[in-house]
Parts: C-alpha cells; sequence; structure tokens
C-alpha cells in the first residue's frame, strides 16, 4: 500500500478521497452556520453538540484535521514534482485555450484557502481547545451565538472571509468534477455532475459569506 | 503574406538556446506550417546558415513525428490536427509567431525544436503489449467474439499517435493521457486482460520514474490531442490501476 | 552470375509446406549465438525483428525516426487482405493469389504470391492475438469490406487507419523483445553501407544521427526493410524521409535490382497547390465507390474554371464528360488504380484539368447523396421529401463512410467537400520494383535479405489495394524467420563476427569519405534544389506514360543533374552533429543515380504492363484501341540488374517469369 501511495495515481486518488471528506464536511459546516441567522439557540444547540460530543470530539475532528493537513502537504508535495517536470517554461504559453483558470491555479486558490484556515484557527479553533481543555473554563451552551457575532464586527475579517470563500469557489469550481474523475468515474464529464458541481461550488462558498455578511449588518 | 518568426535555436542537448527572429516573406495561405518553415530552412541554407532542425516525417498526421509549440499551444491554433496538417491559412499577413519545442523535462531538447521523446518508449516496454508469440498458430481470428462497442473504444484508445502534445500542453507534463491511452486500449480487449494488473502498474511506475508531473484534470491534453483521444482513458487507468493494486 | 529464384518443387499449394518440412533448423541454444542487423522497422521489418528476437537470435534493428511506431507503414489507411472467407462470398488461398497475380498483370512470381494468400490468414490471426482493434460487425465477429479490383470481400480494416493500428501491433511484439533485451533498436540511425565478409553480408556501417557518429555493427546476417523508393519522384505520399539508400547501397555491393520501372501511380491524391508543395497526401481509393469523376466536356468551360471564372456547380450535367464512364462502361469509376490515373492525365494533358494548375479532376459525390438520400428517405418513411432533405440524409451516410476522409481534404484545401466536388490528381504512391530476392527472400549477396516494400517480389507490374500491408506481416512474420534459420545452420560455429577486420575499416572510410566530401564541397546550391529538378524529370518523362524518346531523354539528363550535384551540392553544418541537410544530401545522391535505371528498365521493357505505360505499346485496333498492350512473348520476365558503376552501364538479367497455374489473359475493363 506505501508503493501506492507513492504512485502519480495513488497520490491521485488519495487527493481525491480528502477532497470528498473535505467537501462533505463543508456541507455539514454551512448547514450548522446557516442556522446562525434565523435561529440563534439552534445554532448554540448544534455548536454546543459539535463541541462536546465526544465521538465528533475525538473521533472525527482528528480526521478532519488529518483531512486537511493531508489534503495541503500532498497538494504541496505535487505541486512540487510537478514542477520539476517542467524547468524550462515556455516563452509563449496560451493556457486559456485548452483549460480554464482554476484547474490551472489550483495551488494558488489553495493557498489562499489555507491563510484563510490559519486564521480561522487562530479565530475559532484555538480559542475554542483554550477554552475547554487547556483554561477548562466551565461549558455555556448559549456562548456560541455570541462568539459569533462578535467575530464578524470588524469589516477586515467580513473582507477576508469574502475574499477567501470566493477563491474556495475557484477552487470547488475544478476541484468537484476533478475529484470525479481521479477517482476513476466519467461521471464528472456528465453534463448532470458538471451542473451539481457548478451549483456546489457557488451555493457553499455564497451560504458562507452572506453568514459573514448577515452578522456584520445585523450586530 | 509575411511574417516573423520567433524560433528557439539550440545547437545541442548541452548548449544554452534562445530564441531567435526571422522574417519570410511571399508565404502562401494554402502553404501547410511546416512548407512555410521549408521556405525559411531554404532561405537559410542559401545565406549559408544552418537551417532550424525540427521533427517531420509522413506529414499527413499519423507518424506523430511533428511537434512545435505554436504561439503557445501544442500543434498551433486549429483543432484535431498534428502541425503538419496545420495550414498557413489561420495566420494572418504581419503576424508573429512564435515557435518552442515540447517543454517537459522527461523530454530534453535534442537540437533547436527536436526533443528526445524516449521516455514514451521506454514506458511501452515496460507492458504496452500482450505477450503472445508471433508463431501464427495463436487460435482463430473470429473464436473470441468482441463486442463492437468494446472493440471500437479500444479503437478510439489505439488512435494515439505518441507525438506528446499531451505532455506538451501539461502544465504539469503529466503523461497519464498517452499511457492512459495505451492502457485502455487493452483494458478494453479480452486479449489484454490476462497481463491487466501487471501492465497498468508497470506502466505507472515507468511513467513515474521517467519524472512526469501529476495529473490534475486541467483538460489541456484533450483539447490539444491531434486524435481526439479524451479525459476517459485517464479515469479508465485510474480504476484499472485501483483494481490492480486491490488484488495486490 | 546466373540467377536461381529457388523456388522448391511440387504442385504450388504444397511448396511452402513441402519446404518447411526440409529445411535445416538451427536449435535453440545456437540462436543465442546469432546476431541478426534489421535496417527499417515498418510492418516488415518490424514483425521481422519481433519474431526473430523471439526464436531466440540476438536482433539489432535500426530505424531512422525516433521510434519503429512511426515508420510510414503507418500512413496506409484502407486494410489488409486474407483470404479468411469469413464473409462466405467463395473466397480462397487461390482466388486471393489469382486476383493478386492478375492485378499484377502477371509480372510476378506465382510461387511466392501462392505462399503470401497461404500465410494470410494467419497475419489476421495473429494481429487480433496482439490486441490489433480491427473493426467488428454486431455480433462481435470481424468485419470485411470489399476494395478495388476483386469480386471478393475480403479486407480487414481498423477505421481509416489499418495500417497504424498494424504497426503498433508489431511495435508492441517489438517491445516485449526490446524489454527482455533481445532487441537491441537503434532509433534516429541511418544505414549508410553494407560490410561483406567473404563475399557475406556480414555487418552495416551506421550514422547516428544525433551525434553524427559512423559506427560499425556486424552480424551473421542482414534484412534490408526500408520500404520504396517512390520519393525519386521528390513529390510522392512517401513520408519526407522515406529514401532508398540502404537498398542502392546493396544494391552497389552486389545485390541486383529489379523492375525498377514498376511504379504505381495512385489516382486519388490531392492536388498539388503550388511549387512549394513538399509531399502529396493520398485519399482512400474507397472514395471511389462513391464518387464520379468527371472534367467539363468543353474547353471553355475548362479555361474558365481554370481561371477561377467558373465552379463546378455552374456546370450542367450535359456539358460534364465522365470520361471513365465513357471510356470503361464495366467498370466505370471502378477501374484499376493505373487505368484511372492514366485516364484524369490524358484528360489534363488535353488541357481540361480544372483547377489552376491545370492538374485535376473533379470527384462528384453528389449523385451519391442523391442515391443515399432517396433510400434514407424510404427507409425512414418520409413522403415528397425535398431536395434539400434527400441532400441531408444522403451526405448523412457518405459522412459516416468517408467522414473521415472528408474533413482531411477540407483542412488542407479550405473547401467542403460536401457542397462542392473535390479535386484530385494522380500521385506516386508505392514502388513494386526493388531488391531482386529468391524464394528465401534473400537478395543476390549471401546472408543478406530484403522484405516488404524493398523487394519487388509479390505485386508484379501493378499492386492492388490492400496487399501492401499484407505482404509487410507475411515477410516478417511468417516467411523470413524460417527461410533464414536455413542460411544460419551453417553459423551456428562461425562466433561473434569482429568489426576491427579490414573489410569493416574500408566500409567505414567510404561512408566517412562520402560524408567529408558534402560538408567540404561547399558548392552554391541546396540538396532539395537537385531533388526537385530530378523529381521534374521523372515525373514528366519517367511517369505515369513512357516512350522511348523522352526516357532516353531523362537518362541523359538525369546523368546531367548528378555531374552538377556532385560539383555544386552545398551542405551546411558539420559532420558530427544532427545535421539535416547532409542526411538528405546521401539519400539524394542515391536517388539521383536509382532514377537513372529506372529510366533504363523503363526503356528496356518496349512493352505496356501494370503501372508500366508504353506509349509505343498500345492496342491499335478493335474494342480495346488505345488501352495497354501486355507483350507476354516478349517480356515474361523479371528485369533483375547488376550494378557496374554508372548506372547506364548496368547489366540486365533476366528471370523468365512460369505460369503454370494461372493462364495469362489480357485485363480488360471496358
Amino acid at each position: 500500500m506505501s508503493g501506492f501511495l507513492k504512485s502519480s495515481i495513488g497520490r491521485k486518488i488519495a487527493m481525491a478521497l480528502s477532497a470528498f471528506f473535505l467537501m462533505f464536511f463543508l456541507i455539514i459546516h454551512l448547514a450548522v452556520n446557516i442556522t446562525s441567522i434565523f435561529s440563534p439557540d439552534l445554532f448554540n444547540e448544534l455548536s454546543h453538540f459539535m463541541g462536546t460530543n465526544p465521538l465528533v470530539q475525538f473521533a472525527l475532528q482528528p480526521v478532519l484535521v488529518f483531512g486537511v493537513v493531508f489534503h495541503f502537504v500532498m497538494g504541496f508535495v505535487l505541486e512540487l514534482k510537478n514542477r520539476k517536470a517542467t524547468i524550462v517554461k515556455y516563452v509563449q504559453d496560451n493556457g486559456a485555450a485548452n483549460s480554464t483558470w482554476m484547474s490551472r491555479n489550483m495551488i494558488y486558490s489553495g493557498i489562499a484557502i489555507l491563510a484563510f484556515i490559519v486564521l480561522h484557527f487562530i479565530d475559532f479553533w484555538i480559542p475554542e481547545l483554550n477554552h475547554k481543555y487547556i483554561v477548562g473554563m466551565p461549558e455555556d451552551p448559549t456562548r456560541y451565538f455570541g462568539e459569533l457575532q462578535h467575530k464578524f464586527v470588524p469589516v477586515w475579517r467580513v473582507i477576508a472571509y469574502v475574499v477567501a470563500f470566493i477563491f474556495l469557489g475557484l477552487h470547488l469550481a475544478h476541484g468537484f468534477t476533478s475529484a470525479f474523475q481521479s477517482m476513476g468515474s466519467t461521471a464528472g464529464r456528465k453534463k448532470t455532475l458538471q451542473q451539481i458541481g457548478k451549483a456546489y461550488s457557488v451555493i457553499i462558498p455564497l451560504g458562507f459569506i452572506i453568514v459573514a455578511v448577515f452578522h456584520f449588518l445585523n450586530h | 503574406m509575411n511574417l516573423t518568426l520567433k524560433i528557439w535555436r539550440q545547437k545541442d542537448s548541452n548548449a544554452k538556446g534562445q530564441m531567435v527572429d526571422y522574417k519570410v516573406n511571399d508565404i502562401s495561405e494554402h502553404m501547410s506550417f511546416l512548407e512555410m518553415m521549408d521556405v525559411l530552412n531554404e532561405q537559410l541554407v542559401n545565406s549559408g546558415e544552418e537551417p532550424v532542425a525540427f521533427d517531420h516525417d509522413c506529414r499527413e498526421g499519423i507518424c506523430g513525428m511533428c511537434s512545435l509549440y505554436i504561439n503557445g499551444e501544442a500543434h498551433g491554433p486549429d483543432r484535431g490536427i498534428t502541425t503538419c496538417q496545420l495550414h498557413m491559412r489561420m495566420f494572418n499577413d504581419g503576424d508573429t509567431i512564435t515557435i518552442e519545442p515540447w517543454r517537459a523535462s522527461p523530454f530534453p531538447v535534442i537540437k533547436d525544436l527536436i526533443v528526445d521523446r524516449m521516455a514514451f518508449e521506454r514506458i511501452q516496454q515496460a507492458g504496452g503489449y500482450i505477450s503472445v508469440n508471433t508463431s501464427g498458430n495463436t487460435q482463430d481470428a473470429n473464436s473470441l467474439p468482441i463486442s463492437k462497442h468494446a472493440a471500437d473504444e479500444a479503437m478510439d484508445a489505439a488512435a494515439c499517435i505518441g507525438c506528446g502534445a499531451c505532455v506538451a500542453s501539461c502544465k504539469n507534463s503529466s503523461a497519464m493521457l498517452f499511457v492512459g491511452a495505451k492502457v485502455s486500449q487493452y483494458a478494453l480487449l479480452p486479449q489484454g486482460q490476462v497481463e491487466a494488473a501487471d501492465r497498468v502498474k508497470n506502466m505507472v511506475a515507468q511513467m513515474d520514474l521517467e519524472g512526469f508531473g501529476n495529473c490534475t484534470n486541467t483538460g489541456a491534453c484533450e483539447v490539444e490531442c491531434p486524435k481526439g483521444i479524451t479525459l476517459e482513458s485517464i479515469a479508465r487507468m485510474n480504476r484499472e490501476f485501483v483494481k490492480a493494486n486491490v488484488k495486490g | 552470375m546466373a540467377l536461381d529464384s529457388k523456388i522448391p518443387e511440387g504442385p504450388i499449394k504444397d511448396k511452402w509446406t513441402d519446404y518447411k518440412n526440409h529445411i535445416n533448423l538451427v536449435n535453440p541454444a545456437n540462436k543465442r549465438n546469432i546476431d541478426i542487423i534489421v535496417v527499417g522497422t515498418g510492418l516488415a521489418g518490424g514483425s521481422a525483428a519481433a519474431t526473430l528476437a523471439e526464436l531466440g537470435y540476438n536482433v539489432k534493428a535500426f530505424a531512422y525516426q525516433d521510434s519503429p511506431r512511426r515508420a510510414h507503414s503507418i500512413a496506409a489507411q484502407g486494410g489488409i487482405n486474407a483470404s479468411k472467407n469469413y464473409m462466405g462470398d467463395g473466397d480462397s488461398n487461390y482466388r486471393l493469389f489469382y486476383d493478386t497475380v492478375k492485378g499484377g498483370d502477371y509480372r510476378s512470381r506465382e510461387a511466392n504470391v501462392y505462399r503470401l494468400a497461404e500465410v494470410s490468414g494467419n497475419i489476421i490471426d495473429q494481429c487480433v492475438a496482439q490486441g490489433v482493434p480491427f473493426a467488428r460487425d454486431y455480433g462481435g465477429l470481424l468485419d470485411n469490406r470489399s476494395f478495388g479490383g476483386v469480386l471478393v470481400s475480403r479486407t480487414f480494416y481498423a477505421k481509416g487507419q489499418t495500417g497504424q493500428q498494424l504497426l503498433l501491433g508489431c511495435y508492441s511484439a517489438m517491445n516485449r523483445q526490446i524489454a527482455r533485451g533481445k532487441i537491441e533498436m537503434f532509433n534516429r540511425h541511418e544505414m549508410l553501407e553494407v560490410v561483406k565478409v567473404g563475399g557475406k553480408a556480414r555487418g552495416i556501417i551506421a550514422r547516428n544521427l544525433i551525434t553524427g557518429e559512423i559506427e560499425r555493427h556486424s552480424a551473421h546476417a542482414v534484412v534490408i526493410a526500408t520500404g520504396g523508393y517512390g520519393n525519386v519522384y521528390f513529390l510522392s505520399t512517401n513520408a519526407m524521409g522515406s529514401n532508398a539508400t540502404a537498398a542502392w547501397k546493396i544494391h552497389k555491393k552486389g545485390a541486383y535490382f529489379a523492375n525498377p520501372c514498376y511504379t504505381q501511380i495512385h489516382p486519388t491524391c490531392i492536388p498539388r497547390s503550388g511549387d512549394y508543395q513538399s509531399k502529396l497526401t493520398l485519399m482512400s481509393e474507397s472514395l471511389r465507390n462513391d464518387g464520379r469523376i468527371w472534367v467539363p466536356a468543353k474547353i471553355e468551360d475548362a479555361k474558365a474554371i481554370q481561371q477561377g471564372k467558373l465552379k463546378p456547380t455552374d456546370i450542367a450535367e450535359a456539358d460534364r464528360d465522365y470520361y471513365l464512364e465513357r471510356r470503361y462502361p464495366a467498370f466505370g469509376n471502378l477501374v484499376p488504380r493505373d487505368v484511372a490515373s492514366r485516364a484524369a492525365k490524358e484528360r489534363c494533358d488535353a488541357g481540361y484539368g480544372v483547377n489552376a494548375t491545370g492538374e485535376a479532376v473533379y470527384l462528384d459525390f453528389a449523385s451519391a447523396f442523391v442515391r443515399y438520400g432517396t433510400e434514407q428517405a424510404k427507409i425512414h418513411g418520409i413522403k415528397n421529401a425535398s431536395e434539400a432533405e434527400i441532400k441531408k440524409l444522403g451526405q448523412g451516410i457518405i459522412e459516416e463512410k468517408y467522414g473521415n476522409l472528408f474533413q482531411m481534404y477540407e483542412k488542407i484545401i479550405a473547401e467542403n467537400p460536401y457542397e462542392t466536388p473535390m479535386m484530385i490528381y494522380p500521385a506516386t504512391h508505392y514502388t513494386m520494383g526493388g531488391v531482386w530476392v529468391d524464394y528465401n527472400l534473400m537478395t543476390t549477396v549471401e546472408g543478406l535479405y530484403c522484405i516488404g516494400e524493398a523487394n519487388f517480389s509479390d505485386h508484379g507490374a501493378n499492386r492492388l489495394g490492400a496487399s501492401a500491408l499484407m505482404q509487410g506481416l507475411a515477410d516478417g512474420y511468417f516467411v523470413l524467420p524460417y527461410t533464414i534459420g536455413d542460411y544460419l545452420s551453417d553459423d551456428i560455429r562461425t562466433g561473434k563476427i569482429p568489426t576491427d577486420t579490414p573489410e569493416f575499416e574500408e566500409a567505414e572510410k567510404a561512408v566517412k569519405d562520402q560524408i567529408d566530401f558534402f560538408i567540404n564541397n561547399k558548392g552554391t546550391k541546396t540538396v532539395d534544389h537537385f531533388h526537385k529538378r530530378l523529381g521534374k524529370v521523372m515525373w514528366d518523362k519517367v511517369g505515369m506514360s513512357r516512350n522511348e524518346k523522352d526516357l532516353k531523354a531523362a537518362m541523359a539528363e538525369i546523368k546531367g543533374i548528378r555531374e552538377e550535384f556532385w560539383k555544386d551540392v552545398m551542405v551546411p553544418g558539420s559532420a558530427t552533429e544532427m545535421n539535416v541537410e547532409l542526411e538528405k544530401a546521401g539519400r539524394v545522391a542515391d536517388f539521383l543515380e536509382l532514377g537513372e535505371l529506372f529510366a533504363k528498365d523503363a526503356l528496356v521493357r518496349a512493352e505496356s504492363c501494370g503501372g508500366h505505360f508504353r506509349e509505343e505499346s498500345v492496342e491499335l485496333d478493335g474494342e480495346q484501341k488505345g488501352e495497354a498492350k501486355r507483350d507476354d512473348v516478349n517480356f515474361a520476365f523479371v528485369s533483375a540488374w547488376e550494378y557496374k558503376g554508372e548506372p547506364a552501364d548496368a547489366v540486365l538479367h533476366k528471370e523468365e517469369l512460369e505460369f503454370k497455374d494461372i493462364e495469362l489473359k489480357q485485363r480488360s475493363y471496358k
């Protein structure tokens, strides 16, 4: 199996598998966030569940972290290898003639998303860990909504969110169908899945953006 | 028409190359691109200079020898053709045309616009065949029916001419379209089933060893492929690869 | 030296089997000690290299391209014949044999052709086992189509790329042996001389085309499989690099050259568009199944078309001359290649050509659109279909059949052949002549073999469609591997052939001297300049139609061009690097000699047969008036030429052809 993961196709498939997991996670994450617009209580309840359920905390969360780290590390490893495969560049290269901007620049949209995740970790995840496991403050199941609203007060953060999610959209616009292709499925070439992919890559980032903008305007 | 050509000149594999400008005049729009190159070379030889070296042979789009990156695209701006089938009517009077060799680390430049594509040969030697003796004592050709659909699909994959445009157009210099086409042809035919697992593993291993990049599904290769090989052959190769690894 | 064709005794259908049963074999352990050089890796050379390696010999294979899979066999479109009788239409080995001999205008060797027919079925079995994706019908069985000049369907095909698929099949067989180390492959190498030791072929001198290095390679036998010499015309459907150098070099070292004047001029090629033209493109002859060939009947219409004042669609039906249907009512547009080509030339010479150069005729599908369209309308139950609807339906059928050819035409000419007739003109396509070989495919030099298009053997004076692939693979897979063993059985104790001998030294020096000459000559004219001039003489005077006066003139002119070439040719660059002009210079030097022998052969053969038409030898009266007249009394022989220095001094040896199993008849297509 280690041979499999060293092979180009093995890595491609690993990238796709982690991508599927992350795309699934995005749906859950957005579903939870969206509730904050119409029901602070529901949002608190769901957040509390996610933050305290041992299965989520000690089984799913490490998998998620591993998925994120793996997807990024492998992405960079592959990018470096790919660059090594083309040392001398063309003087004139008309990539737009045969491929989309998104597909050619996954590394840049990926880096933008990575930068955002760093911010996100600083904003939420590190305070959370600190709150729960280091300082060990008592759990207040109603604190989440307030914290959320508080985060979207400064306009710079909202702008950073919007920009990051635009990059996420671009990343997904290629990544969604690409993951199917990597898995050896030609479904990504069919119209249905391409439309689902398009919808997904618009709806998911737009959803997060709406949440951010909503709280910015309504705090 | 009169044209300015910017052409990569490089004396041999060790030399440092550079782009050089040339002018050609009175080019007919009915000429093929390589005939225009012939005009340039005749001009260069007559003035005592060395002609531009470029690969070409059949000049009817089937041998896969010609390999120019023209104005930023493999085989130039037209679709479904090789460089030798590109005609000057695709260009306008006064145009500047940039002509470069295929760029990929596994395809080192031999001279000017000629690159070494031996990596493709080695990949095929790693498993691109069916191990059957050429004795003629095989079973009758009709003893094993093959569905028309499978035969047609195998033919579509087998249409690959191994020119390397897929690698040249890929931003990652990935050879997966080429290898996918070869794997697909045999994967679709019952004769290829016996060695299917070893074939895909060995060919992919050789492809990786040669230093080709990884496929990121940009799809540039299938757009530039002169023979219409599609990404489906890469998907099929991926499936075959997983199958081969699961079986162990 | 007297020619001995070594045809085995016995009835024709048993010759090959009996022969194989009685030849000497080399045991597997000894094969490991025997080296064989194969020059050229198309269908013949590639299949031979793969099979010989598989048998256990050590093979060194040479190709001037960067890979065996680029050899020009790859460009064959239509298909490959085999007498499988899968269609149940009465085909048999005998019928394939008969059709091939008749199609060759009774100028081929019966025993060779019968053997070819016998192994044809094996080729298909072999290729299918290798994974060649031949076309199949819905039942999953192999499909066949019909081809010109025969009455059965026996042509196997893989879309319009049969040659490519067969070559990839044999290339894959080679790869298997390269991976095992049994074939050592020398890509981008050109053979420039054969080395004879004690009268036997024992090696070659080759140039590494990347570094310019001159290399010595030794072996116990040498096989030449370097294809035909059509590029002697400069313009042909051959690849740019296709050359006669290997064949000509062995001719100069003692291999007789047979029937050089037998050349196939293919009728359906895309016409020349200007002086810059570098090569001609063939379109499958299958187009003539549905296209009708015509030129304007009135000379003023033709002139107007040439000047671009009229379009073909402006010419009324009554003012069109469907000259093939007029001259050959029985076969019409489906007359054999040589007849169709000459008829096109006759009309164009008379001034009726239809493009600016005056060298093109129309191939019109309009009536096929209507014919198929009407049929489709009936099938789909469309009543009172309009003319436009019928045309559209018909075009659909034509697109299914020939879509790729129509697209190719449109890319080259930039005219839509669905809307306006195609323009076609004949072009040099294949050379039936070549190095003389006996039944074993050995040349007149011991241990030197020649296979595929490079030899003269199986097609007589004219080759039928879909037979070239068959011959190449038959020679390489199934004939040579047996016959060469008989010769090599004497060599099991010879040991490795050393290359540090005077023979190798001398051959290498000759090669280096010629290269140095080119580099240092510093003349004023390019290699292509001479090649084009040679091509023009060949086309004008030794082309589709020949006569004594022109042939004599051609010989003198070619000699003149050759002398000028050696004085004034210019080759830039150096010998120790990749030098394309240097490669071309060597090839053109050989064409300049071959061309003259070609004309001489045509001059000696004062009959018309197959692709060779002598204006002096035509039927003078009766129904066949004006048609080619073969002379079986005086010319039923193979002309094998022995090199004596100047091509004009070559000595003719005749191999009389005996026809025991087929009665000689005149070909009639009226």
